[in-house]
């Protein structure tokens, strides 16, 4: 994965414009956060192969970024990405990863069902 | 009865920390160790700096690792069930508890290894554990092996009292080790915090186990 740029990322989001694509949205803190920290909620959450189409969409922020994809009656929204990439498979990977190198959040998007 | 041991665990890697040690003991003494992984672990969260890996190739990674794992502790029968991390709660209970017996009842282990349930912190160790005491349970008391349980929640004490077993593993900790880093992919800060600080060394030179009283 690379550090996100929006000029490369954005032109990628289109290409998925108007078509039936498969959606992984994850968002974690790890199974342990409290058993780690007391204070802490555990709070982890994902979609795998959501069914989507969204005509319109963007990559904001100064870094790290958000990701708003408007789908016919709503939204799929992604906050604290750092890092993408165009798999070999053709998939969309966004991630966010944090300051030890964990993911926190992910948002990708396939033409095919994720495996 | 025959000496032979079944691990049953949800992740790649629940087996490195508490148990690896014990296991190279066993296959030193040529007794067999057959391990269930339930999952490919592929919800793990470290990614590296820079990143390494994504979540999509992350489950191939770790695929090998426990490979790699498995063979720094001689374990030689590795079947991986096919569930997902993060899962194996929300699964049929009584078919994962089936799954397991069928291999229970084709093996004849003399002692299975797994979490206590109530006290392993992750879903997935604690449902794992409850299929596996559901699966013994099924047992005729005379034909159940010993289970020896792993337990790590903070009120793991309060609740069953001081491990049973305490098993000294320095004879072989190098091997251990050598287990630890085969998951480097997740374990990179274990693998520091054991070399850097002196009392996780002496935590990982013992492993400690519950035994279930049905
Ligand atoms: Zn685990």
């Amino acid at each position: 994965m690379q550090p996100i740029l929006i000029e490369h990322v954005q032109p990628v989001i289109e290409q998925f414009f108007g078509e039936d694509v498969y959606l992984h949205l994850e968002t974690t803190n790890g199974a342990y956060a409290n058993h780690n920290n007391e204070k802490v909620l555990t709070v982890n959450a994902y979609i795998r192969n959501g069914k989507v189409n969204f005509d319109s969409g963007k990559i904001t922020g100064p870094g790290p970024y958000r990701v708003g994809l408007k789908i016919e009656l709503g939204w799929i929204y992604a906050e604290g990405l750092t890092h993408w990439e165009l798999d070999s498979s053709g998939r969309l990977l966004l991630a966010g990863h944090d300051a030890e190198g964990k993911l926190a959040v992910a948002l990708q998007i396939s033409r095919n069902p994720f495996e | 009865m025959n000496e032979h041991i079944l691990v049953v665990f949800p992740h790649p890697d629940d087996e490195a920390f508490g148990v690896a040690g014990t296991i190279a003991q066993l296959t030193n003494r040529g007794v067999p160790v057959t391990y269930i992984c339930l999952t490919l672990g592929e919800m793990g969260r470290n990614m590296g700096i820079p990143p390494f890996t994504t979540r999509e190739s992350l489950p191939e990674i770790r695929k090998s690792e426990l490979d790699q794992a498995c063979k720094a502790v001689g374990i030689t029968d590795l079947r991986r069930f096919g569930y997902r991390d993060k899962t194996v709660e929300f699964e049929d209970r009584d078919i994962l508890a089936a799954r397991i017996l069928e291999v229970v009842e084709e093996l004849k282990p003399s002692r299975i290894i797994t979490f206590y349930p109530g006290y392993s912190v992750h879903p997935d160790h604690e449902a794992t554990a409850e299929a596996v005491v559901h699966a013994l349970s099924l047992l005729p008391e005379n034909s159940r092996p010993e289970l020896h349980c792993v337990a790590f929640a903070r009120n793991t004490e309060e609740g069953i009292g001081k491990p049973d077993i305490v098993n000294d593993v320095s004879d072989v900790f190098d091997r251990k080790m050598d287990c630890i880093k085969a998951h480097k992919s997740q374990t990179d800060w274990l693998i520091k915090a054991i070399e850097q600080d002196p009392a996780m060394y002496e935590w990982a030179k013992k492993e400690r186990f519950w035994v279930y009283k049905f």
